[in-house]
């Protein structure tokens, strides 16, 4: 426990003073809001538009943070052969991990709450009206992402390419899963793209959650594809994740 | 005392290539034991099965009474390791480097002294993106020591440094060894392996070729040089009967009345025998 705990201080650490890293994980989904929020007009679907934004850039946010975040966290952190060091120390690989997944978990609690304050303050956004559901969310989206982030960990194999690789995922999920806006009148291909991204399912619980009061569990169906699809990042990352640096 | 290292017959193949072919010895508690060769010789392989980093496919192998393909828990507790290429968090400083290590071993030793150690105090406050190259590896020596180490790994720990920088690493090492803390160094310098080590192995193409201390190493050479010059050209005779072709060199020189100028006879150093052992062509 004290182990984690001092593992966890460290990651945190690395995080903030790592400023390119805090300015794309952290700022650039808040950035997307402000803008985005300026120039949508009142209403989206019968719902605030600075609401339904919220809710998007949230799930973008999730993605964000715990997918291409945590793939290029682990992977440039493998390639540079820190991984392959820390192998040689007594720390258990399974605290290590834990201690990186929390260290997500607590860049995106503060990042969600940084988006509420930044809607409440600018947008006159809504707050949730499930917050123990909005919690419970946070903890969902960084769960689906971070699996499908370590399983990304194990199929990159350079750390030149990390970033481009995980924003060519990113941005277009989140754009076809509606987080920058909506996606009725999008041609049925793209829907139909849409509707397997685990992006898409999660703003489903998203919107529930913060406009609806719905708990988590609300949407079964949802729920089964958000989690199934972080499970098949953690069965990758099973078979393949490596501590050993790919590149020579 | 039981050895710290003891490897009999390790063999590793990478696909079609056999990195290491029965590859045996021993390093004594206490000892600096040099694993010198070539590059692709099988320095490497052999300190990353040892560190646990690698399986090997056949042999034996223990290190400080363990089984290194295993590398329990207990293990790493008590080895240090300074890998040939490693970056550690650029936003860290260096007295929080090693805090971080110090705090994933159950007795490490004192963060400062350790610093101290390495002669990194001026910099302890210093984030490591802003170190040299030759402070980062200082630093990661300080890392592979912070946990209290009885056995050290150090593949390469100089390579790239200046002469001033090296020469400060390996008063680094003897202090370590004064310590009582055994280590295995690889190292393709001649000199640094004849400063430091207590006995050498020579690998060549996955074997080892000779071994033994630096002065054994050297006695094993039956070769004697003889340099003089002749209407000033360098002769050089390479001889194993000394004695008989210095005499009769000399008496030829006396019976005509000549000089042999800048007559030199010298045993072979490390460097000459490890150049005969490796061949001219496997050693770069």
């Amino acid at each position: 426990m004290s182990a984690l705990v001092h593992q966890l201080r460290f990651e945190q650490k690395v995080f903030w003073r790592s400023r390119e890293a805090a300015v794309f994980v952290f700022i650039f989904p808040l950035l997307l809001y402000a803008l985005l929020g300026s120039v949508y007009g009142d209403e989206i679907d019968g719902e605030a538009a600075t609401d339904v934004l919220l809710a998007g850039l949230f799930g973008y946010g999730a993605a964000n943070t715990a997918f291409a975040g945590l793939a290029i966290t682990l992977v440039t952190r493998r390639e540079s052969g820190v991984l392959k060091r820390l192998r040689a120390t007594p720390l258990q690989p399974t605290t290590y991990l834990a201690a990186v997944l929390l260290s997500t978990l607590v860049t995106f609690a503060l990042q969600a709450v940084a988006l509420l304050a930044l809607g409440g303050l600018a947008f006159d956004a809504s707050m949730p009206e499930n917050p123990l559901g909005f919690a419970g969310a946070i903890v969902l989206g960084v769960a689906c992402f971070a699996g499908l982030g370590v399983g990304a960990t194990s199929l990159i194999r350079s750390a030149e390419g990390v970033s481009a690789v995980v924003n060519v995922v990113v941005l277009p999920m989140a754009f076809l899963s509606g987080s920058f806006g909506p996606t009725q009148d999008f041609p049925a291909v793209l829907q139909a793209i849409a509707d397997v991204l685990p992006l898409t399912y999660f703003l489903r619980i998203v919107n529930g959650v913060y406009l609806e009061g719905d708990s988590v569990f609300a949407d079964p169906t949802a729920l089964l594809v958000v989690l199934a699809w972080g499970a098949a990042g953690v069965a990758i990352a099973l078979r393949r994740f490596g501590w050993m640096p790919r590149e020579r | 005392m039981a050895p710290a290292i003891v490897v009999d017959d390790l063999r590793k193949s990478y696909g079609a290539v056999e990195a290491l072919r029965g590859v045996s010895f021993e390093v004594a508690e206490g000892e600096v034991f040099g694993l010198l060769g070539p590059n692709g010789a099988g320095k490497t392989t052999t300190v990353e099965i040892l560190e646990g980093y690698r399986p090997r496919d056949g042999g034996a192998a223990s290190v400080l009474g363990h089984d290194p393909g295993q590398a329990p828990r207990a293990l790493r507790e008590r080895v240090g390791v300074v890998l040939q290429q490693s970056e550690l968090s650029a936003f860290l400083t260096v007295r929080e480097t090693h805090a971080l290590y110090a705090g994933y071993y159950a007795r490490p030793r004192d963060v400062d002294e350790v610093i101290e150690l390495v002669g990194l105090t001026e910099k302890r406050d210093a984030r490591v993106k802003t170190l040299s190259g030759g402070q980062k590896r200082r630093l990661d020596l300080g890392i592979a020591l912070v946990g209290n180490p009885d056995l050290v790994f150090l593949d390469e720990p100089t390579t790239g440094f200046d002469p001033a920088a090296r020469r400060a690493a390996w008063e680094m090492i003897r202090a370590l060894r004064s310590l009582g803390t055994t280590i295995l160094l690889t190292t393709h310098y001649l000199d640094e392996a004849q400063q430091l080590a207590d006995r050498v192995a020579v690998l060549r193409r996955g074997e080892i070729v000779r071994i033994g201390t630096p002065a054994e190493l050297i006695g094993d050479s039956a070769l004697t040089e003889i340099r003089y010059r002749r209407g000033g050209e360098v002769v050089s005779v390479e001889t194993r009967e000394p004695t008989r072709v210095l005499h009769e060199l000399s008496s030829e020189a006396l019976a005509s009345g000549e000089e042999l100028e800048g007559l030199e006879v010298r045993r072979p150093s490390l460097e000459d025998v490890y150049l005969e052992l490796v061949g001219e062509e496997d050693a770069e």
